[in-house]
This record gives C-alpha cells, sequence and structure tokens, in this order.
C-alpha cells in the first residue's frame, strides 16, 4: 500500500461514481471517504515512533527534463495532517450526503479532487510537486462555491480565487528559482527534491525574496491581515462542507508549508524576516479577535476565529524554537477538527432561525436543543482552550516558544487567548441561550446533524485525554525542520555579539 | 520562344535539388494544387459531394505531410544551395503547422466560409498557407525567408475575407490585408538593410560577418544593421500580433471566419515565433547584448497590453484575440535569453499553446453553429448543463491557458520561467508571472459563464445559423454554387437536441485537444523530448 493509493483513490473511485446514477453520488462519497480514512489510519498505525526521516517513500523521476519527481513521503510534520485531512472530509461528506444538491455527481467529484489535491500537497516531497497540488486543490473550491454557493457567488468566488493563484504564483516564480539558483550556485544539475534542495543552500540574497514569494503565498492562502480580503466575502458564499474543509484544512496546507519548505529551503531568510512575521501573526490574532467579537454573522464569528488561531499557528512556527513549533503542528490539528463543526453547528443554528446566519435572529435554542447545546458547548469551550483541552497544550507550547525568542509579543500575544474566550462564548451565549430570537422554531439535533458533529467532538475528547499522540510523532521530524533556521539564528546573534 | 527557353535553361545551371528532403514542400504545393482542381470538377449540382471529397482530400495531403515530415526526423538536410533547411526545428513547427490545418478542416465542414467562397480555392488556400510556414521556419537565407512571409500570409488575407456575405468578415480582411501589407513591406525593407550591412543574404553568413568584426563598430555597432534588425522585428512583430503592433489582432480574430481563426491564432503565431528564433538566434545571435534588451521590452509590454486588452471584452475570440497578444509576450521571453533552454521553452510553449486554443476555437466554432450569438460570452452561459462535451474542454482549455497545474499551460509557463530565470532574466518571469495574474481575471469570467450563470434566451426564435445563412444577402461576387446557396437556401443540416451528434467533428476536435491539455500536462516528457529536438537544431547556443 503506498501513498500513491491513498492520494488518488479518492479521485479515482469519483471518477467511477460519476458514471453511476446521481442518487447514489452522495452514498458513494461517504464510502469513498471511509475508504481512505481507513487507509490513512492504516499508514498512522505502521508509522515508526522516532525517526526524523520521511517513511513510505514514493519516489520516481516525473519530469526528467527539470529534475522533477513524484516523490511523496510521510514523517512527523505531515502524518497527523494527513489523518485530520481525512477525518474532515469524512466529517463534510458524512454532513452533505444526506441532503440534496443540485447535480450531486458534480458536487461529490470535487470533494473528491479537493481530497486528492490536500492529500497530495501534504505529502509532496518534491517543491515543484508540491506547487502543482497546491493549485490543483483550490480548482474545486471555484467550482463548489461558484455554482453551489450563497447569494453573489461568483463576484466572490472571483475574488478568492484570484487572490489564491496571484499567491500561486509568486510561488511558481519561487519556486523555480529555488531550483534553477541552487543547481547554478552549486554546479549540479537541476531538482526540485526538497531532501536535496536542503543540501544546496541558497546564497542569503536569494533566500530573501524567494522567501517573500513563499510567504505571500501561503499568508494569502491562510489568510493573514493583510492578506486576509477575501476572506469575509469567500466564506460567506462557499457552501457549509465546503467553508468548513477550506477552513480546516487548506489553510493548514499554507502552515504546513513554512514547515517543510520555508524554514528547511531558506533559514537565514527566516531569521532575517522572524519579527516582521511574528508582528504579521501578532496583529492578526489581535484584528482577528477583535472582529470576531464584533461582528453580527455566526459564520463570520468562526471565519474571523480561524484568522487568530491561524495567527497563534504562525506565531509559534516563527518562534523558530521547537516547542513553538510542536504546539504549531498540534494546534493546526486541533484547530481543523474544531473548526469543522462549529460550521455544521453554525448551520444547525441558522436553520432552527429560519435560515439566518445573523447572532441577532437567533438566541435561545438551547430551550429545545439540549443535545445540540452541549455539543456546541464541548467544541466551544474547545476553541477557546480551556485548560484541559488539546487546544490548551497547543498555546501554551505556542506561547512558551515565543517566550523564549520574543518575551515581548509573546506577553500581547496571551491577550489573544484571553479574546478567544470572549468570542467563542459570546457566539455559544447569543446563538443558544439569551432570549428566544424573533425566528426561531427550535428543535432537537437530527440524525443527519449529529452525525459528523458527534463524530468529530468524539476525536476532540480522545485528543483532549491523549495530547502526547501527535507530539510523540512530531518531535523529531519538527526538530530536523527547524534546525537549519535555529543554527542559522544562533550564528547571527554570535555575529551581532562579535560586532561592536 | 521555345528556343529562347531553352536556351535559358542551358545557361542557368540551377542548384542541386535533394528531393527526398524536399518532398514535404512538394507534397503541400502539389497537394494544394490538386485540391484546387478537384473543387473546379463538376457543375452546382455536386456541391454537397465536392464539401465532402475536398475536405478529405486536404487533410490526406496534410496527413502525407506529416508522415513525410515524421520520417525525416533526426536527418538535419540543408537543401537548394543552403536555402532551406529540413531540420528538427523546422519539422516539429511544421507538425504544429499540419495539426492546426487538420484541425481548421475540421472546423471547416460545416462552416459557412468554404461553401461561399468555394471549397476548393477555400481548402487549397489553407494547403498554400502551411507552405507558406513551412517554408519561412525552414528558410536559411533572406530570400527564401521573405518568399516564404509572402506565401504565408497572402493566401491569409483571402481566407479571413472568405465569409464575403458577411460583413464583418470582409473588413477582417481588408484590414489584414493593409496592416500586414505595411508589416511584409517594413520587413522587406530591413532585410534589404541587413543584406546592404552584410553583404550576405544567408544566415550563417550574416552571422560570421556579425561575429568577423568586419562592420563598423560604432556606440551601438552598425547603424545599418541595427536599423534592418530593428525593422525585422517590427516586421515580425506585426506577424506574431506583438504589442504595439498587435492593434489588428482582435478585430481580426473576431471577424474572421472561426476556423481560420483558430488556424492564424496557432499556425501563424508558431510560424513568426519559428523565423524570430532562426533569425534572432541564429543570425543575429552575437549582437544579443544590443537586441535582447528591445525585445525585452516588448515582450514585457505585449504581456501587459495583451492581458490588461483581454479584461473588457465580452467577445469570446476578441478576448482570445488579446489573450494570443499576450502569449505571443510570453513566447518572445523565449527568444530573449538566447539560450538553448530559451528555444526549448519556446518551442514547448508553441505546441502547448496550439493545444489550448485550438481547443478553445473548436468550442466556440460548436456554440457559434448552436447559437448565433455564440461568440459572445453570453452564448456559453450555462454550457455546462448544456452541453458537457463542450463545456469540459473549454474549461480545461481556460485553465490550461491560465497556467493551473495538471495542464500543459503550468508546464509551458514553468519551462519558461525556468529558461528566464535561467538566463539572468528574472524580472522578465516576474513580468510573466505578473501577466498571468491579470490573465486570471477574464479566463476565469469565462469558466464562471459556463458553470455558474444560467443560460440566456437566444436573441430572437428562428435566428439561428440557417436562417441567418438565408438572411445574408451577397455582399461581394462569389462563386456560382455560393450565389446559388444564397438563393435557394439549400444545404439545411438535421437539427437535433443533442449537440455532440450535430456536429461530432467539432466535439471531436474539442475533446480531443481538451484531453492533450491534461495529459500531456501530467505527463510532459514527450514534449520536452520534442522541443528539446527541436533545440538542438540550432546549434552554438549553450
Amino acid at each position: 500500500m503506498t501513498l500513491t493509493i491513498l492520494i488518488w483513490l479518492p479521485l479515482a473511485i469519483a471518477l467511477v461514481a460519476s458514471q453511476l446514477p446521481a442518487q447514489w453520488a452522495g452514498r458513494i462519497a461517504v464510502l469513498n471517504s471511509l475508504i481512505t480514512l481507513g487507509i490513512a489510519i492504516d499508514f498512522l498505525a505502521r508509522f515508526k515512533l522516532g525517526h526524523a526521516g520521511l517513511q513510505f517513500v514514493t519516489d520516481k523521476v516525473w519530469i526528467s527534463s527539470l529534475g522533477i519527481h513524484y516523490k511523496l513521503g510521510l514523517d512527523g510534520l505531515n502524518v497527523a495532517l494527513v489523518v485530520t485531512t481525512c477525518i474532515v472530509f469524512c466529517a463534510a461528506m458524512l454532513w452533505s450526503a444526506p441532503r440534496t444538491w443540485d447535480r450531486p455527481r458534480t458536487f461529490y467529484f470535487q470533494f473528491a479532487l479537493a481530497q486528492s489535491g490536500v492529500l497530495g500537497a501534504f505529502c509532496a516531497q518534491d517543491l515543484a510537486l508540491f506547487v502543482a497540488f497546491f493549485d490543483l486543490m483550490l480548482i474545486p473550491f471555484f467550482f463548489l462555491s461558484g455554482i453551489w454557493g450563497g447569494e453573489d457567488r461568483v463576484r466572490a468566488t472571483t475574488k478568492l480565487v484570484i487572490y489564491t493563484l496571484v499567491g500561486s504564483f509568486f510561488m511558481l516564480v519561487g519556486a523555480i528559482a529555488t531550483g534553477v539558483l541552487a543547481a547554478s550556485q552549486h554546479g549540479t544539475s537541476l531538482t526540485f527534491v526538497l531532501s536535496s534542495l536542503q543540501a544546496l543552500p541558497l546564497s542569503h540574497s536569494s533566500q530573501i525574496w524567494i522567501f517573500l514569494c513563499f510567504a505571500i503565498a501561503f499568508l494569502v492562502k491562510m489568510p493573514l491581515v493583510p492578506f486576509h480580503g477575501w476572506l469575509r466575502d469567500g466564506y460567506k458564499a462557499m457552501p457549509i462542507p465546503a467553508v468548513a474543509v477550506f477552513s480546516a484544512i487548506l489553510s493548514k496546507v499554507a502552515a504546513y508549508g513554512f514547515l517543510r519548505i520555508v524554514l528547511p529551503l531558506f533559514p537565514y531568510a527566516a531569521v532575517h524576516f522572524q519579527v516582521v512575521m511574528l508582528v504579521i501573526a501578532l496583529v492578526s490574532i489581535l484584528w482577528g479577535t477583535v472582529v470576531a467579537f464584533t461582528t453580527p454573522d455566526a459564520r463570520l464569528v468562526v471565519a474571523y476565529s480561524s484568522v487568530a488561531q491561524l495567527g497563534f499557528i504562525t506565531l509559534g512556527i516563527f518562534s523558530l524554537h521547537p516547542d513553538g513549533g510542536q504546539g504549531a503542528l498540534l494546534q493546526m490539528v486541533n484547530h481543523a477538527l474544531v473548526t469543522a463543526p462549529l460550521f455544521f453547528i453554525v448551520a444547525a443554528l441558522a436553520e432552527r432561525a429560519g435560515g439566518s446566519e445573523k447572532l441577532a435572529d437567533m438566541g435561545g435554542i438551547a430551550f429545545r436543543a439540549p443535545i445540540l447545546a452541549t455539543l456546541a458547548l464541548i467544541i466551544t469551550l474547545a476553541t477557546l482552550a480551556i485548560p484541559g483541552s488539546s487546544n490548551f497544550i497547543g498555546e501554551f507550547l505556542i506561547l512558551f516558544g515565543v517566550f523564549n525568542a520574543k518575551l515581548g509579543i509573546s506577553m500581547i500575544a496571551a491577550l489573544g487567548v484571553v479574546g478567544a474566550a470572549v468570542y467563542a462564548l459570546r457566539l455559544y451565549i447569543r446563538a443558544l441561550h439569551n432570549r428566544v430570537g424573533p425566528r426561531v422554531t427550535s428543535f432537537e439535533i437530527t440524525v443527519r446533524e449529529a452525525v459528523p458533529v458527534v463524530g468529530m467532538v468524539l476525536v476532540i475528547l480522545v485528543l483532549a485525554f491523549y495530547p502526547q499522540f501527535g507530539l510523540k510523532r512530531s518531535a523529531p521530524s519538527l526538530r530536523s525542520s527547524i534546525a537549519a533556521a535555529q543554527l542559522q539564528g544562533a550564528v547571527g546573534s554570535r555575529q551581532v555579539a562579535q560586532a561592536p | 520562344m521555345s528556343f529562347v527557353l531553352t536556351l535559358a535553361v542551358a545557361h542557368l545551371k540551377g542548384p542541386h535539388i535533394d528531393w527526398a528532403s524536399f518532398m514535404p514542400f512538394v507534397i503541400l504545393g502539389g497537394g494544394a494544387l490538386i485540391v484546387l482542381l478537384v473543387g473546379l470538377l463538376g457543375g452546382s449540382e455536386h456541391t454537397a459531394t465536392r464539401g465532402r471529397v475536398v475536405p478529405v482530400l486536404t487533410i490526406a495531403v496534410l496527413a502525407a505531410f506529416m508522415v513525410i515530415g515524421i520520417s525525416r526526423f533526426h536527418h538535419p538536410a540543408s537543401i537548394i544551395a543552403g536555402a532551406l533547411s529540413v531540420d528538427d526545428l523546422a519539422l516539429v513547427l511544421d507538425m504544429i503547422f499540419a495539426v492546426a490545418a487538420i484541425a481548421c478542416v475540421l472546423l471547416s465542414l460545416r462552416a459557412r466560409a468554404p461553401e461561399t467562397a468555394g471549397h476548393g480555392e477555400y481548402y487549397a488556400l489553407l494547403l498554400f498557407s502551411v507552405l507558406g510556414m513551412s517554408v519561412l521556419v525552414s528558410a536559411q537565407d533572406l530570400v527564401t525567408l521573405f518568399v516564404g512571409f509572402e506565401l504565408l500570409s497572402i493566401p491569409l488575407y483571402v481566407l479571413c475575407a472568405s465569409e464575403y456575405r458577411r460583413e464583418g468578415s470582409l473588413e477582417s480582411g481588408l484590414k489584414y490585408l493593409v496592416i500586414g501589407s505595411v508589416g511584409s513591406a517594413t520587413l522587406v525593407y530591413g532585410l534589404a538593410l541587413v543584406y546592404g550591412a552584410t553583404g550576405a543574404t544567408s544566415f550563417s553568413a550574416i552571422a560570421n560577418r556579425i561575429s568577423g568584426g568586419a562592420l563598423a563598430t560604432g556606440v551601438l555597432g552598425d547603424p545599418l544593421l541595427l536599423t534592418g534588425l530593428g525593422l525585422v522585428l517590427v516586421g515580425f512583430a506585426f506577424k506574431a500580433s506583438v504589442a504595439p503592433f498587435h492593434q489588428w489582432t482582435p478585430d481580426v480574430y473576431e471577424g474572421a471566419p472561426t476556423p481560420i481563426t483558430a488556424f492564424m491564432a496557432t499556425a501563424t503565431k508558431a510560424a513568426a515565433l519559428g523565423v524570430l528564433l532562426r533569425f534572432f538566434d541564429v543570425a543575429a545571435i552575437d549582437l544579443q547584448n544590443i537586441w535582447a534588451p528591445a525585445m525585452a521590452t516588448i515582450a514585457a509590454i505585449t504581456i501587459i497590453v495583451g492581458n490588461v486588452g483581454a479584461l473588457g471584452q465580452s467577445s469570446i475570440k476578441r478576448m482570445l484575440g488579446y489573450s494570443s497578444v499576450a502569449q505571443a509576450g510570453y513566447m518572445l521571453t523565449g527568444v530573449v535569453v538566447g539560450t538553448r533552454l530559451g528555444v526549448d521553452a519556446t518551442v514547448l510553449y508553441l505546441t502547448v499553446y496550439l493545444m489550448m486554443n485550438l481547443a478553445a476555437f473548436a468550442v466556440i466554432m460548436g456554440v457559434q453553429d448552436e447559437r448565433s450569438d455564440g461568440d459572445d460570452i453570453s452564448g456559453i452561459a450555462g454550457l455546462g448543463a448544456r452541453s458537457p462535451w463542450l463545456a469540459w474542454p473549454m474549461t480545461i482549455a481556460m485553465l490550461a491557458l491560465a497556467g493551473i497545474p495538471g495542464t500543459v499551460g503550468f508546464i509551458g509557463k514553468f519551462q519558461l520561467i525556468h529558461a528566464l530565470v535561467n538566463g539572468d532574466y528574472t524580472w522578465l518571469a516576474i513580468v510573466l508571472v505578473l501577466g498571468s495574474m491579470i490573465s486570471l481575471a477574464y479566463y476565469l469570467r469565462v469558466i464562471a459563464a459556463i458553470w455558474m450563470r444560467s443560460p440566456t434566451p437566444s436573441p430572437g426564435p428562428g435566428y439561428t445559423a440557417e436562417s441567418s445563412r438565408r438572411i445574408l444577402a451577397p455582399i461581394a461576387g462569389g462563386s456560382p454554387e455560393a450565389d446559388a446557396l444564397g438563393s435557394d437556401g439549400a444545404a439545411t443540416a438535421a437539427v437535433s437536441s443533442s449537440f455532440s451528434t450535430r456536429f461530432p467533428e467539432v466535439t471531436l476536435v474539442a475533446v480531443v485537444f481538451g484531453a492533450a491539455c491534461v495529459v500531456f500536462g501530467i505527463f510532459p516528457s514527450p514534449l520536452f523530448d520534442l522541443a528539446a529536438h527541436a533545440g538542438q537544431a540550432i546549434g552554438g547556443l549553450f
């Protein structure tokens, strides 16, 4: 069983399903995501602990004249994310299957394509392959939000796609330049394999501009302030399963890109821009928190809370400290597991509030729906990182890492933890408690709503009791990912010390 | 009279001709004449038969041309005293012309243009144009270069106007004729100056004179030669629709019959860029430090102008016209760097460009046959629900033109950027990328229209392709068969609801090239090999 099967199976099954009767499409999609999840768990079970290197490597020459390989592999950085991806897709399919969609075969085909693209981006160990998957996974979302989206969808979709593809083009230039300049600066033949590129460090000036190319692509995809222009319209326009997957998974691919590509390949630039990136992360945390606290729209509360959460993740990555990085990785998984069911909850609330996602139209829903309220409460508490949750450990590790690197920034960032409690509880109280909203007709959670949410809540609980599960696997790989940057930082500070 | 002729023949000793290597040209030229003559057979009662026989014959000629070309692969030959060189670069480009021409024939099968202009004339002109392109890219000499250039252009002027019952087509032909003539005049003037400066007409001799330092050396080198080179560049720029000599492109593309637009967009562009490669990367390569900055500037301007121009277009043909301007700019960057990699990248992009555009134009052709306003972006609204066999190729073509991974467009841009970064033109790579970003806006608009908008009703009931054919009165004189057609409105195609059964050949072209865009986007190695072989033909680069 190779990673190739894991990546392409969703697409292959969806291609077959697109020729079968339309009424089967939903069930096949659920089955498809379950099979993929099973394969991913099988990989997780066979994953050997304590190894920093890649496992389950597939390495074939793809385009020989450009030195591009079809190289896939799992290590501590991506194994948890791959499983999380499969879990979230599974939940999204379980949520979609009982509902009716226009042109169902195309709808589920887009999700399968997205899953193949995301899994490919996580597993790719070749720079060009990563770029290809990174762009590929966007295409299905163009259709998902453009065809099945809400009002004003075409404009919002175009905006979203242009924003992210512009970033991708920068990344394309950066990727090609990395390969070409590495080959010319070291006099070797052209290669894009990440492990080979790591052995061919670029000159400092090249690193700086290439870093910027990659950073733009990743920051737009996450998004962090000030690259978030598409966020509001994009998240409002997407159908619920699409926005759940997009917010939970696609933003993580960008964060993962920093750990997989940017830190190992451009360590000098990572140190050079450390403060800039930390400040961007910090601004995103504060700005996301403030807007999430003030926006009147339930879906946008979740959307802007993810800006703040991704700010935390970026903060952890650019602490350039092993603990911060560990926290960032853990938080990526946590946020993915929390944000997807939150969107499902928002959809359930909107259904009870006459289809409106405005907080003002909600309220008092918990009265007739105690189970729904309980589930929502668990997810809310996880979101605000209550001690005992895995999110708490993630945020703690991140702040701990930043504390070691930049004391001042970590102190301001801690405000974000407080802010998260404010906006998460506000969402919960305004929607589920308070006076019963004008258009609210509350009823208990239905089976079709419950299945995906309960599944995700169980995973959240498991991770809360056993956060070591992820941390144990990621530690060695993470250390090797940030080793170069740490070394660079140490050299830099020594030079500064010697300068006077 | 015959005595004089014999005398002349006896005294004129022509160069030796290697007929085996010359065969591709013979086949095209001879085939064109046969097609023309077959088109004249029979009276007006055999119109329908002619409409079937002549295209088949044309495709047979083109297929023979391709077979001969493939068999000559890896056997570079210089023929007719070094005037023509049938090497791998020429052969790869010949394949592009032939594929474009075959697609054009298939798209023309039910089009109005060949019926109006007469089947024999229409297809013979197409073949002559291919012959001209083939001569042009094989040319190793200023004289053959110009012969090829004119042989390519003149049939196209006529073909653009071949649907002469429609004002747009006539306007397009006239516009192309006037502007194309200016381009030709500029080119021939430039060629004359180059000859005047170097005293040689063959490319290798010109390169020798330049590198031998036999020319005046001023601040900018030899002014006569540089003026000549500049005018030559302008001449080619007209043909390749490079800004600021591109203004004719959208008008001509919009007005010309769609099959001819498809052919012009792909084959003419390939020919013009092929000869640019030959001329600037062989003959004038030693002056690269002088012409490259100028050409780089032009390329950058072209990319920006083309992409910005395409933004506001509502006619898809016009939009693709501007997009082809931008794409010409992309490909020109491969010429600018003047390295083997640059040549490879340009040739690769030409093949890629062929697939993307043929798929797109085939879809436009299909939609146009279905609806009278098919060329407008509202005509393809809701195509995804209406006829998925056209919607998917169009979607793929647009994604490929935008350069999305998984399509050939990504591979083409990847290799171009690779060549640019490698040749120290990173700023031009950035311009290319900026251009691609702008282009997203208009390519995505088409995809959005296909999948995300509901179809708008066709303007006015009954105004279909059939009836509009009858409405149009003759504007200029035409063949007797066309007038007969115009008066009695014969040859009405059976109308059925399913599009793909109505126009199988148009759908076929769209699907084949749409699939090629994806297949070669995932497995691009054959394209790289092809481009690398073609690049080897241009020696002396590193």
